[in-house]
C-alpha cells in the first residue's frame, strides 16, 4: 500500500528522518511507536504531503507523492488535536469537507451516530469541548470511506466509552480491508489493535514486523519490556 | 476554480461571523459620519478621510492579515490534509480576508455619504477615487501581511516585522525622502521624487487622491510636475501598474513559500 524509499528529512542541520525504507502492508493496522521527537509525526505528515521531504520518495499504491493533492481524497486523517475554522458550526465543517473532497454519496455515518454528534451539529466549533472536537475529528476522518486511515494519537482526549467505540471502528475498518496507520503512546492499545509495529528511534526504523515477532526477537516477557529494551539499544 | 470558490465561501462564512468585522465597519462609519456632521465642505471631509484611510487601512490590514494566518494555522493544516491544492488555499485565504476587510471599509464609509448625499454633489468622483485607494491599500497590505507570516514561524517576530513595515511605509519613508530632497536640494529632483513616491504604495495612493483636489497649485513647482505626470496617460498607467505590482509581488512571493513550506 505504501512504499517509502530512502526518505530523508532535515530541519536545518537537524536530521529528523535518516534514510528510511519501509513498505506498509495493505489491510493491516500499523502502529508507529517511538519516544517524543523520534520522527513519528514527521513521517505521517510526509505521507500526507504536509511536510516536504529533503530526499527520497513515497508511493501510495502506484502513485508517487509530489506536490499534487488529489491523492488525499483516498486518505482519512485524524490529527492529534484538530482545529477547524472556529466560527463555523459542526454541520458546516462537515459540509465543507464533503464539498472540498467532492464526495457526494456513500457516507460512513457510523461514528457520527455512535458518538451522538447529531445534537452537536448546530454548535460552533469554538463552543465545543476538547473531547467533542476530537469526536468530530474522528467522524470526519472515517466519513468518506478512505482506503488509508492515518490516525495520530486518536484516543487521546476521549473518554473510555468513546475510546472503545473508536477502537471497535478501527478494527471493523481493518477487517473491511482498509490500511490503517496509528501512532500512540498507550501500550495496552497497541497490544489490543496492532497487526504490525513500526519502531522509530532517532529518525531510524529499528523494527518493523508483527507484535509477536517483536517480543520474540527482543527475548522479553511482554511488549512493554520489549519496547524498553529496544530503547535501551538492544539489537533487533 | 470551483475549489477556489468553495474555499472562499467557507472562509467568508467564518470571517463574517467574527466580531472584528463589525468593529471595523463601525469604526469607518463613525469617522465618516462624524466628519460629515462637523463639516459640510466635501473637500475638507475628503482630505480628513484620506488622512485616516492612509494610516488606518495599512495598519489594520497588515496586523489582521498577520494574526489571521497565525491564528488559523491548525485550520490551514487541516484543510491541507484534504485534497486541496496549496496554491488555491493561499489565494482562497487571502481573498477570504480581503473581501470582508474591503466590504467593511466600503459599507462603513459610504453609508454616511449616502445620508449626506447633497454634500458630495461635486466631489463624488474624488470620493470614488478615495474608496479605490482604500481597496488598493487593503489588498497591498493584506498581501504583505501574508508574505510576512508565511516566512516567519514565530508569531511575535512576524507581528513585529509587520508593524515595522507599516511604520516604515507610512511614516519613516516620508522622512527619509524629505531628508534626501533636503541634502540634494541643489539638483533637479522632480523626477527622483516622482520615482520615490511610486516606490511607496502609501505615498502613491495619497498622491493620486490629493491631485484630484485643486491643491497642487499650493505645492509649487513640484506640485505642478506631479500634476502633469499623474494626470497624463503615461503617468496614470505607471501609477496603476505600480499599485498592481505592489499587490501581485508580495502575494506571489508569499504563495511560492507557502507551496514549499512544512506544516
Amino acid at each position: 500500500m505504501i512504499n517509502i524509499n530512502r526518505l530523508v528529512k532535515n530541519y536545518g542541520r537537524f536530521e529528523v528522518l535518516k534514510n528510511i525504507d519501509l513498505s506498509i502492508e495493505k489491510g493491516k493496522i500499523n502502529y508507529i511507536v517511538g519516544p517524543n521527537g523520534s520522527g513519528k509525526s514527521t513521517l505521517i505528515k510526509i505521507i500526507l504531503g504536509l511536510v516536504k521531504p529533503t530526499g527520497g520518495e513515497v508511493f501510495i499504491g502506484e502513485h508517487k507523492i509530489n506536490s499534487d493533492s488529489d491523492y488525499r481524497s483516498k486518505i482519512g486523517y485524524m490529527p492529534q488535536a484538530a482545529s477547524f475554522p472556529e466560527n463555523l458550526k459542526v454541520r458546516e465543517v462537515i459540509e465543507m469537507v464533503k464539498d472540498l473532497r467532492n464526495h457526494k454519496s456513500d457516507f460512513d455515518l457510523d461514528l457520527t451516530e455512535k458518538f451522538r454528534l447529531e445534537r452537536e451539529m448546530r454548535k460552533k466549533l469554538c463552543d465545543l469541548s476538547g473531547g467533542t472536537r476530537q469526536k468530530v475529528n474522528a467522524a470526519i476522518a472515517f466519513m468518506f470511506n478512505p482506503e488509508l486511515l492515518i490516525l495520530d494519537e486518536p484516543t487521546a482526549g476521549l473518554d473510555p466509552v468513546s475510546s472503545s467505540i473508536l477502537k471497535d471502528k478501527i478494527i471493523k475498518e481493518r477487517n473491511a480491508g482498509k490500511t490503517i496507520i496509528l501512532t500512540s503512546h498507550i501500550l495496552s492499545e497497541l497490544e489490543e489493535l496492532a497487526d504490525n509495529v513500526i519502531f522509530l528511534l532517532e529518525g531510524r526504523i529499528y523494527f518493523y514486523g508483527t507484535l509477536s515477532k517483536l517480543i520474540l526477537t527482543t527475548e522479553q516477557k511482554n511488549l512493554e519490556r520489549a519496547i524498553a529494551s529496544i530503547m535501551n539499544g538492544a539489537p533487533v | 476554480m470551483r475549489t477556489l470558490s468553495k474555499i472562499i465561501k467557507y472562509q467568508l462564512n467564518d470571517v463574517f461571523r467574527s466580531k472584528w468585522v463589525v468593529v471595523y465597519t463601525a469604526f469607518f462609519f463613525l469617522i465618516s459620519y462624524g466628519l460629515l456632521t462637523f463639516s459640510h465642505d466635501s473637500s475638507k471631509v475628503l482630505v480628513s478621510l484620506l488622512n485616516v484611510i492612509i494610516i488606518v487601512i495599512p495598519l489594520i490590514s497588515i496586523v489582521f492579515g498577520t494574526i489571521f494566518l497565525y491564528n488559523n494555522k491548525n485550520a490551514i493544516t487541516f484543510l491541507l490534509s484534504q485534497p486541496v491544492e496549496r496554491k488555491l488555499l493561499y489565494i482562497g485565504l487571502y481573498l477570504g480576508l480581503i473581501i470582508p476587510l474591503t466590504l467593511s471599509f466600503i459599507i462603513g464609509t459610504i453609508i454616511p455619504v449616502i445620508i449626506f448625499f447633497k454634500v458630495f454633489n461635486e466631489n463624488f468622483t474624488t470620493f470614488l477615487l478615495l474608496i479605490g485607494a482604500g481597496i488598493f491599500l487593503t489588498m497591498i497590505f493584506g498581501g504583505i501581511a501574508f508574505l510576512i507570516s508565511t516566512y516567519n514561524e514565530d508569531r511575535l517576530r512576524g507581528l513585529g516585522i509587520s508593524i515595522f513595515t507599516w511604520l516604515l511605509l507610512s511614516a519613516l519613508y516620508d522622512g527619509i525622502v524629505l531628508l534626501l530632497l533636503q541634502v540634494f536640494q541643489e539638483y533637479p529632483l522632480e523626477k527622483v521624487s516622482i520615482a520615490l513616491s511610486i516606490l511607496n504604495p502609501v505615498d502613491l495612493a495619497r498622491i493620486i487622491v490629493i491631485l484630484k483636489f485643486d491643491v497642487s497649485a499650493l505645492m509649487g513647482y513640484t506640485g505642478a510636475v506631479f500634476q502633469n505626470f499623474f494626470s497624463g496617460g503615461l503617468g496614470f498607467i505607471i501609477a496603476s501598474s505600480a499599485l498592481l505590482i505592489w499587490i501581485i509581488l508580495p502575494l506571489f512571493m508569499g504563495m511560492r513559500k507557502f507551496i514549499k513550506k512544512d506544516f
